[in-house]
């Protein structure tokens, strides 16, 4: 029987990760992230499943990736300052190759910021905020029914893709709640990683398949020995420096991503076949942009909505076929331009693109967006 | 040359090591593999993780569920890992900085948690693998790369700082003294609870070269020299230890288990309590 419920989206991101088979969160307390956290610690115990407060946030994320090599699916959650910390065990689980969620509900910054308010600011962060390159995925939800389907989604995109895969929530989603609706178990799909079936001494834990270039994944504990590194290794999975070794490694964690980026890409459109005016929106910004482009429509004004669901990878090739039919693209944003950037690199100059900013710790009105709208119709 | 048992926990295609010839390391990685021969542990069942440094380049020479993680942050891995599985034996090697400096802050949780890993701190008393700078135990007054005119800190006292934070099997040993070694850390793997073991290891490389000790039997002499025993060292005054590396078991305290509470604390919700 389908259930429904009443819920904030940080509950909702921990009742999806539930839902997801997620038996283990390490944490540490930060606002406006926590209730993930205190979710966790009420829920895992009741189901037999771990949950440990850390010392820290360097500390949780690490043990979340311990969680994840014994074999559990292991999730984090955090904001702001808590994710700058997180991302040096963030780059480790990227280099070996660990599954895991890390949720960030993004509060503002640089530094501690208005932890009690929206931003949008971790944009690029998600791509690029620990060192060094490898694929990334991020997804972004903007309803609480999203932030519960998004949850068990990332958890399949990290078991399935072998990597961690990032939840780019923010506070005021956190904070709201909605009627989520949840499916029964077993109507949604659930994906484990995948497992090495190969004889144990013969196993070789970074040799890639060459139809996916994803590793089999043995856990610590199910009679397979192995060595987890955060340097460079070779399919044996032991330190390398060799050039061909080095590459090989560094190449194949990109595309991996690359490969599948078709897969993993999602986006929401609305209005947009005879657009010639794109509000391009993501989060919960893209709930003032609908309400906004919802009210330029009914005046008459060819306006339409695009929302990445994913931020990583970006949804650029449906963007640039967008770009070719529109006249104008407005990327409003929680932070000073971040995602416009993505936006112009997209439409190869097919259109013009103009971003829209705000950083007092508030959001988007229907109202601000839909004045944009009017002063390019 | 090892023995075939203590042989069959090495992956010895990565030999010779990257240890300089004569690093105290060796002595130490020796011991651990002996206690774990004694302890008839199962390679596939046992976990040892590591941060970085010199030290922690052990757990790739040894044929277990290995884990060389980040820099300090090594009794975190460990953690999530022990607590996942709690059936799992997990060892947590680490070297004097990754331990006390960068990692301090995991170190003294781990030992508060009380959770059933064996940490063993190799002390060298020097940052090795970047090549000679002051860590917090660098002795006061000893010459390092950072502190080229002599150290003005004070240096940190391992085995007290686990007390302090709360471990509940705490000793010290040296490499001088190998086959101590190898009981205490049967002892620490044995102990239900977070265990130390504080093993004094040299780097005439990077300490000794600058420090009069050029040689690895210099440093063994050094050493030997600073050892006492616990119970000898029960009369003798703080002045007389000063210097002195007081060796032998410190605390053996028996006391709830973390994941064994955790447990108990699921089976208690199964029984409709909370």
């Amino acid at each position: 029987m389908t259930d429904v419920a009443f819920w904030q989206g940080n509950q909702a991101l921990a009742q999806g990760a539930l839902a997801a088979g997620c038996s283990f969160f390490a944490g540490y307390p930060i606002t406006p992230s926590t209730d993930v956290m205190e979710e966790m610690a009420k829920e895992l115990p009741l189901r037999g499943g771990k949950f440990i407060q850390m010392e820290d946030e360097i500390a949780s994320m690490a043990a979340t990736i311990g969680g994840s090599i014994a074999g559990r699916k292991s999730m984090t959650a955090s904001s702001g300052p808590g994710i700058s910390l997180k991302q040096e065990n963030l780059g480790l689980a990227y280099m070996a190759e660990i599954p895991l969620v890390l949720v960030n509900v993004m509060r503002g910054g640089p530094s501690t910021g208005v932890p009690t308010k929206i931003s949008q600011m971790d944009v690029m962060q998600a791509r690029w905020g620990t060192h060094g390159d490898h694929g990334t995925i991020a997804y972004s939800p903007s309803s609480v029914q999203e932030c519960f389907d998004i949850a068990i989604k990332a958890f399949n995109a990290a078991e399935r893709y072998r990597q961690p895969v990032l939840i780019l929530s923010d506070e005021v989603l956190g904070h709201m709640r909605e009627k989520v609706v949840i499916p029964p178990a077993g109507s949604y799909e659930i994906v484990e990683r995948k497992r090495p079936c190969t004889d144990k001494a013969k196993f070789i834990p970074y040799l890639a398949d060459p139809e996916d270039d994803i590793p089999a994944m043995a856990s610590f504990g199910d009679g397979y020995r192995w060595h987890v590194t955060g340097l460079t290794h070779n399919d044996f999975g032991f330190p390398s420096a060799k050039e061909d070794e080095v590459e090989k490694n560094i190449k194949r964690l990109v595309r991996k991503i690359n490969r599948f980026r078709d897969d993993i890409v999602e986006y929401e459109t609305l209005a947009i076949d005879d657009a010639e005016i794109v509000v391009l929106s993501f989060g919960t910004v893209a709930r003032s942009s609908i309400r906004a482009v919802n009210e330029a429509r009914r005046r008459g004004i060819k306006v339409g909505h695009f929302r990445p669901v994913t931020l990583w990878p970006f949804p650029d090739k449906e963007i640039y076929q967008i770009a070719k039919k529109s006249k104008i693209i407005i990327v409003p944003e929680l932070n000073c331009g971040q995602m416009v950037l993505e936006v112009e690199r997209a439409v190869h100059g097919k259109t013009k693109v103009i971003g829209k900013s705000l950083v007092n710790g508030e959001l988007f009105t229907p109202d601000e967006i839909f004045k944009s709208i009017q002063e390019v119709a | 040359m090892p023995n075939p048992e203590v042989l069959k926990w090495l992956r010895t295609q990565f030999f010779p090591h990257m240890w300089c010839p004569g690093c105290g390391h060796g002595v130490i990685l020796h011991a651990m593999l002996r206690a774990f021969v004694d302890l008839d542990m199962k390679p596939e069942e046992t976990v040892i993780a590591s941060g970085i440094g010199c030290s922690s380049r052990m757990p790739g020479y040894i044929n277990a569920c290995t884990v060389h993680s980040t820099h300090g942050r090594s009794l975190a891995y460990a953690t999530g890992i022990k607590m996942a599985r709690p059936e799992l034996t997990v060892v947590d090697v680490m070297g004097d900085g990754d331990c006390s400096a960068i990692g301090g802050n995991h170190f003294i949780h781990a030992c508060r948690r009380n959770i059933d890993i064996t940490a063993i701190v190799m002390n060298n008393n020097i940052y090795g693998m970047t090549g000679g700078q002051a860590s917090p135990t660098t002795p006061h007054g000893a010459i390092a790369t950072t502190a080229p005119y002599g150290v003005i800190d004070s240096s940190f006292d391992l085995c007290r700082l686990a007390e302090g934070a709360g471990a509940t099997f705490i000793a010290r040993s040296t490499i001088a003294n190998p086959k101590q070694c190898e009981k205490l850390i049967v002892d620490g793997i044995k102990h239900k609870g977070f265990s130390v073991i504080e093993i004094i290891s040299s780097c005439h490389t990077q300490f000794g070269r600058r420090n009069k000790f050029r040689t690895p039997i210099d440093n063994l002499n050094r050493i030997k020299d600073a050892s006492v025993p616990f119970a000898k060292a029960q009369g003798m005054s703080k002045e007389e230890l000063a210097g002195k590396y007081v060796t032998g078991e410190f605390v053996n305290i028996q006391s709830p288990e973390y994941t064994e509470q955790y447990s108990r604390l699921v089976d208690r919700l199964k029984g409709g309590s909370r």
